[in-house]
C-alpha cells in the first residue's frame, strides 16, 4: 500500500503547538508511507489540489490527512480522494486540532502526541477496505398526521408540488382548533371562511388521500421507505352512499345523552351526527356509547329515514396499510383542563378556581364558541349558566401556563393575544358591558401584535390588570375575583358575570405514544423535539420525519402555517431524488456464528436489527439470527460491543481496525 | 433606597441561609397579596415586601410591617405559582428584623407573639387566658376586645386555669437551646 499523509497547520490553529514540518517528516518514515507533506490551509483550494495531484503523481492508494476535527472537513478531504480515483472510505482523518493543538500548550509534547495520532490513522487506513455508499430507493409519497391548519397546509404544499399524500385525522372531520375559533387576530378575520376554502380543496385534491376518523397504529421501515398502518374506525355509515343531507342527524331522537365536543360540551348533539356544518367530509359519524340501537337494538330511525341505506351498523374498523418515504406530524395542541383530573397526574386543576364546578368560569375555547356566529349563541355573548348578556367580564391569563406548582412551567405564547381579542370581541358587542384582563406580562411579539393589544386598551377601554388572580367564589349568582394589581400595589375584587381562562397549551394526550410508536424524541411536557433548536426547527432526529405546528411547542396559527409549509419543502427536497444514499459504516452480522440471543436487538436505539430465519434447501428452518436494516442502522455500534459471541461487525470500524489503532501506540 | 451587592451581607441571602429557597424564584405576580385575609391592614402588599428584598432595599423590608401582620396562615404559599414559601419568607424577615434589634413597626404583635411563647414556656402548652392578660399587661390595652371575655367564658373558650403538661423538662431544653 502507498499512504500519502497530508499534514495541515490550519492557519495557527495546529501550527502554533504542533511543529507541523517534524510531523510530517516523522509520518514519512512510517512503514507504508509514500509521502509526506505539510500545508498551511488543507482545506482550501490549492490544499485540495496539492492532495489531488499528489495522489496521481506518486501514485497514492490511501490517504491520511492531520487537520481539524472529522466533523469539520471529513467530507471535504473524502470527495478530494475520490475526485483523484481513490475510494473515499481510504481516507482517514488525525484530529491534530480539537485532539491536540487547542488542548495543549507545550509544543514538544505536543507534536509528539500528533505524530502518535497520525501513526494511528496510518495503521487503521492500512485496514480499510473500499466501500461504497448504500442507496436506498425513495417512496415519494408523504404521510400527514394530523388534519389541523398545519396539516392541511403541510398536504397542500405536497399535493401541489405533484407528489401523493395521505392525511389521517383522527376526529370525523379535518379542520382542528382553528374551525373553531370565531375571528382571528390580529385582523379579526372570520376564521372558518380563510379556514374552509382550505379545507375543501383537501377534499377535492387528487393528489390528496383523505382519512378521517382514522389514526396511526404503527410505522415501520426507514426514511424513504416508511410502511404506515392505519386505523380507520368504523363510523357507522358506509361513506360511499353517503350523500351528506343530514336526515339521519336531523331525526336522531337522541338529543341531550352527548356533549357536542366541537361546541367544547356548551350544547348537546345527537348519536349520528357530523361535528359542525362545513366539516369535510360531510359525512356522518354515530356515536356507539349513546346510540340507542347499540345499547338495546331498538330505534334504527337513521335507517328509516336514509333514502341511500347508507346506515352500516356493522361495519367494522379496518386497517390500511400505506407506504410513504416522509412523514409530517402535525397533531396539535389540548387546552389545560382547569378540572380536577386525577387521572392525569400532571393536571393538577384549579381549586382556588373551582375546579371548573362554576358554569360561568370557561375556558378560551368554549368564548371562542360563545362569540362565534356559527356557535350555541349564534354569535351572542350570553352566560352559559342562564343566558344572560354578562355586564362585567374578567379574563385572566396564564392559567395552567408559567405555573410551576401546576406543573406548567412554559408560556403558551398565543393567550396574551387571543385575550385582547376575546375583551375585543365583547366590548364590540356589549357596549355597556366591562371588560377586565388580568396578567403578568403581555407578550405580543409579532407583526400587528402590540398594536393589536395597545388598541384593545385605548381604542376599547379593556381594563388591564397586572397580577394573578388568587381565588374566584360565586356570591349571589356573581364570581367573586380577588386580585391584586401589583402596579399600584392595591387589592383588587371584582364581582363578574363570567370569567373566562385563558388556560394552557399542552400535548396531546396520546403524544407520547405517537412519539414511541415513530421513533421521535418529546420534553417532558410531551411536545416533539426537534432535531437542533436553531438550525433544524422542523425536522426530528429520526431521518425523514419532520414536525408542523403545535405539537412541537404552543404556536398560532402563521407560525404553524409557516412550518407546515417548511415541513413540506423537506419532505419536497427528499423526493426530489430516486435514491438516498447511504454511509456503509453500518453493521452486518456474521450469519455463520450469531447464535441468535438478540442482545443487539434490545440495546439498537433506532429497531434496526431484525430476526431472519435461515433455512436448509428442503425449507426446514435451521435457526433465526440477527439481520442488520442497512436502511435503520446510524452504525453507533452497541450491537457490536454486547455482541458476545462477536458476530456483529461494524463495517470501518471492525475490531481488525480498532486494535490496529491500539497497537500503533 | 440603596441597593446592596455583595450577596452574603443581604437580606436576600440572610434569607436564602434561613429558609434554603430563594427571593429570585418570585416573579411578582401578585397571586400572594391576592388571596391574602389580612391584606386590607398592611402598607407594603407581600410580593412588595419580596421585591424589596429582591432589590435590595433591605431597610424597608426590615422596617415594614407586613412581615408583622402576616398571619402565617400558608394561604400565600399554597397557591403560589412559583411554590416560592411566602410564609417562609415573612418569618424569616421577622427573625432578621429581631436579630438586628430593629424598632418594629408593629409592637403590639411582637409583644403578642412574646406573651404566646412565655406561656409554652411556663405551661408547657398554650393557655389563653394567661396569654391575653400578659399581653394586655404589656401593651396597657385594658378593655380591647374585654366584651368577648364572659361569651368565651360561658362557651368553654377560655379556662382561667392553665392545663400544665407534666414532663415541661423537655420544652425548657427546648428554649434552652433555642437561645
Amino acid at each position: 500500500m502507498r499512504i500519502g499523509v497530508f499534514v495541515c497547520q490550519c492557519g495557527e490553529n495546529i501550527g502554533r503547538t504542533v511543529d507541523c514540518p517534524a510531523v510530517a517528516e516523522a509520518a514519512g518514515r512510517f512503514p507504508g508511507v509514500a509521502y509526506s507533506v505539510e500545508y498551511k490551509y488543507m482545506c482550501s483550494d490549492p490544499g485540495q489540489n496539492l492532495i489531488k495531484n499528489m495522489i496521481k503523481e506518486k501514485n497514492l492508494d490511501a490517504i491520511v490527512v492531520g487537520s481539524c476535527s472529522p466533523h469539520m472537513h471529513e467530507k471535504t478531504f473524502r470527495k478530494a480522494a475520490l475526485d483523484a480515483g481513490v475510494n473515499p472510505f481510504l481516507c482517514e482523518i488525525a484530529n491534530l486540532r480539537e485532539h491536540c493543538s487547542w488542548v495543549h500548550e507545550d509544543i514538544v509534547d505536543a507534536t509528539k502526541k500528533a505524530i502518535d495520532l497520525v501513526r494511528i490513522a496510518v495503521e487503521k487506513v492500512k485496514k480499510n477496505t473500499p466501500l461504497t455508499p448504500i442507496r436506498v430507493p425513495v417512496t415519494k409519497r408523504s404521510l400527514v398526521i394530523g388534519g389541523g391548519i398545519s396539516g392541511i397546509q403541510a398536504a397542500l404544499d405536497i399535493a401541489n408540488a405533484g407528489f401523493e399524500c395521505v392525511l389521517v385525522e383522527k376526529e370525523p372531520s379535518i379542520g382542528g382548533h382553528m374551525s373553531q375559533l370565531s375571528e382571528t387576530f390580529p385582523t379579526l378575520d372570520c376564521s372558518q371562511c380563510i379556514l374552509t376554502p382550505r379545507m375543501v380543496e383537501v377534499y377535492q385534491h387528487p393528489k390528496i388521500k383523505l382519512l378521517t376518523y382514522s389514526e396511526v397504529e404503527n410505522v415501520e421501515g426507514f426514511i424513504g421507505n416508511f410502511k404506515v398502518t392505519i386505523r380507520k374506525k368504523a363510523r357507522s355509515i358506509d361513506e360511499s352512499k353517503c350523500t351528506g343531507c343530514g336526515l339521519c342527524v336531523q331525526k336522531c331522537p337522541i338529543k341531550k345523552k352527548a356533549y357536542n365536543e366541537f361546541e367544547e360540551n356548551l350544547a348537546h348533539r345527537p348519536a349520528v351526527y357530523v361535528p359542525f356544518p362545513q366539516a369535510v367530509p360531510n359525512i356522518p359519524v354515530i356515536d356507539r356509547t349513546v346510540c340507542t340501537y347499540y345499547q338495546t337494538g331498538k330505534c334504527q330511525m337513521c335507517v328509516k329515514v336514509c333514502g341511500r341505506e347508507a346506515i352500516f351498523f356493522e361495519q367494522q374498523d379496518e386497517m390500511i396499510t400505506e407506504e410513504v418515504g416522509s412523514i409530517v406530524v402535525a397533531t396539535g395542541y389540548k387546552l389545560y383542563s382547569i378540572d380536577k383530573k386525577p387521572e392525569e397526574s400532571e393536571i393538577k386543576g384549579y381549586g382556588e378556581y373551582g375546579y371548573g364546578k362554576y358554569k360561568d368560569v370557561i375556558d378560551g375555547l368554549q368564548f371562542e364558541r360563545i362569540a362565534s356566529a356559527s356557535g350555541p349563541t349564534s354569535g351572542e355573548i350570553l352566560r352559559p349558566s342562564d343566558n344572560k348578556v354578562p355586564k362585567k367580564i374578567v379574563f385572566i391569563q396564564c392559567v395552567g401556563s408559567r405555573d410551576e406548582s401546576k406543573g406548567f412551567s412554559y408560556c403558551s405564547k398565543i393567550c396574551c393575544m387571543y385575550t385582547a381579542k376575546h375583551a375585543m370581541l365583547y366590548k364590540h358587542k356589549v357596549h355597556d358591558g366591562e371588560a377586565y384582563v388580568f396578567y403578568m406580562d403581555i407578550r405580543a411579539g409579532g407583526k400587528g401584535y402590540d398594536e393589536f393589544v395597545r388598541r384593545a386598551i385605548e381604542e376599547d377601554h379593556v381594563k388591564y390588570i397586572r397580577g394573578r388572580v388568587s381565588r374566584i367564589y360565586e356570591e349571589d349568582g356573581k364570581y367573586i375575583v380577588r386580585g391584586e394589581d401589583t402596579i399600584a400595589g392595591k387589592p383588587i375584587t371584582i364581582d363578574a358575570d363570567l370569567v373566562v381562562l385563558a388556560t394552557a397549551m399542552i400535548a396531546q394526550p396520546n403524544a407520547v405514544k405517537l412519539a414511541q410508536t415513530i421513533g421521535m424524541s418529546y420534553d417532558k411536557y410531551g411536545f416533539y423535539n426537534e432535531a437542533h433548536p436553531k438550525l433544524r426547527p422542523v425536522e426530528v432526529s429520526t431521518a425523514g420525519v419532520f414536525l408542523a405546528g403545535a405539537c412541537q411547542s404552543p404556536k398560532d396559527i402563521p407560525e404553524s402555517v409557516a412550518m407546515a409549509s417548511a415541513a413540506a419543502s423537506k419532505s419536497l427536497v427528499l423526493f426530489g431524488s430516486d435514491f438516498l444514499e447511504r454511509e456503509p459504516t453500518v453493521a452486518k452480522v456474521n450469519e455463520s456464528v450469531c447464535a441468535g440471543c438478540f442482545y443487539c436487538q434490545k440495546v439498537c436505539a433506532y429497531n434496526a436489527i431484525e430476526k431472519k430465519e435461515i433455512k436448509d434447501r428442503k425449507g426446514n428452518l435451521v435457526k433465526v439470527i440477527a439481520y442488520v436494516n442497512s436502511g435503520l442502522c446510524q452504525g453507533f455500534g452497541t450491537c457490536n460491543a454486547v455482541c458476545p459471541s462477536k458476530s456483529v461487525e461494524l463495517i470501518g470500524f471492525n475490531d481488525e481496525q480498532i486494535y490496529a489503532e491500539i497497537n500503533a501506540l | 433606597m440603596h441597593a446592596h451587592n455583595t450577596h452574603v451581607e443581604t437580606l436576600a441571602g440572610k434569607i436564602e441561609e434561613l429558609t434554603s429557597q430563594s427571593v429570585m424564584q418570585c416573579y411578582q405576580c401578585g397571586k400572594c397579596s391576592a388571596g391574602c385575609p389580612v391584606r386590607n391592614y398592611m402598607e407594603d402588599s407581600p410580593n412588595q415586601v419580596i421585591r424589596y428584598v429582591q432589590l435590595g432595599f433591605d431597610d424597608e423590608a426590615l422596617h415594614s410591617s407586613t412581615p408583622w401582620l402576616c398571619a402565617s396562615c400558608l394561604t400565600c404559599s399554597s397557591r403560589c405559582p412559583q411554590n416560592f414559601d411566602i410564609a417562609k419568607f415573612m418569618d424569616a424577615v421577622r427573625e432578621v428584623a429581631l436579630e438586628m434589634e430593629i424598632d418594629v413597626k408593629e409592637k403590639d404583635v411582637k409583644k403578642f407573639h412574646e406573651a404566646f411563647l412565655n406561656q409554652i414556656k411556663k405551661n408547657g402548652k398554650a393557655f389563653e387566658f394567661g396569654m391575653v392578660r400578659e399581653y394586655k399587661l404589656k401593651t396597657l390595652n385594658l378593655f380591647q376586645d374585654v366584651e368577648l371575655f364572659p361569651e368565651m367564658l360561658l362557651k368553654g373558650k377560655l379556662s382561667l386555669l392553665p392545663h400544665k403538661k407534666k414532663d415541661i423538662k423537655h420544652i425548657k431544653k427546648v428554649f434552652d437551646e433555642i437561645k
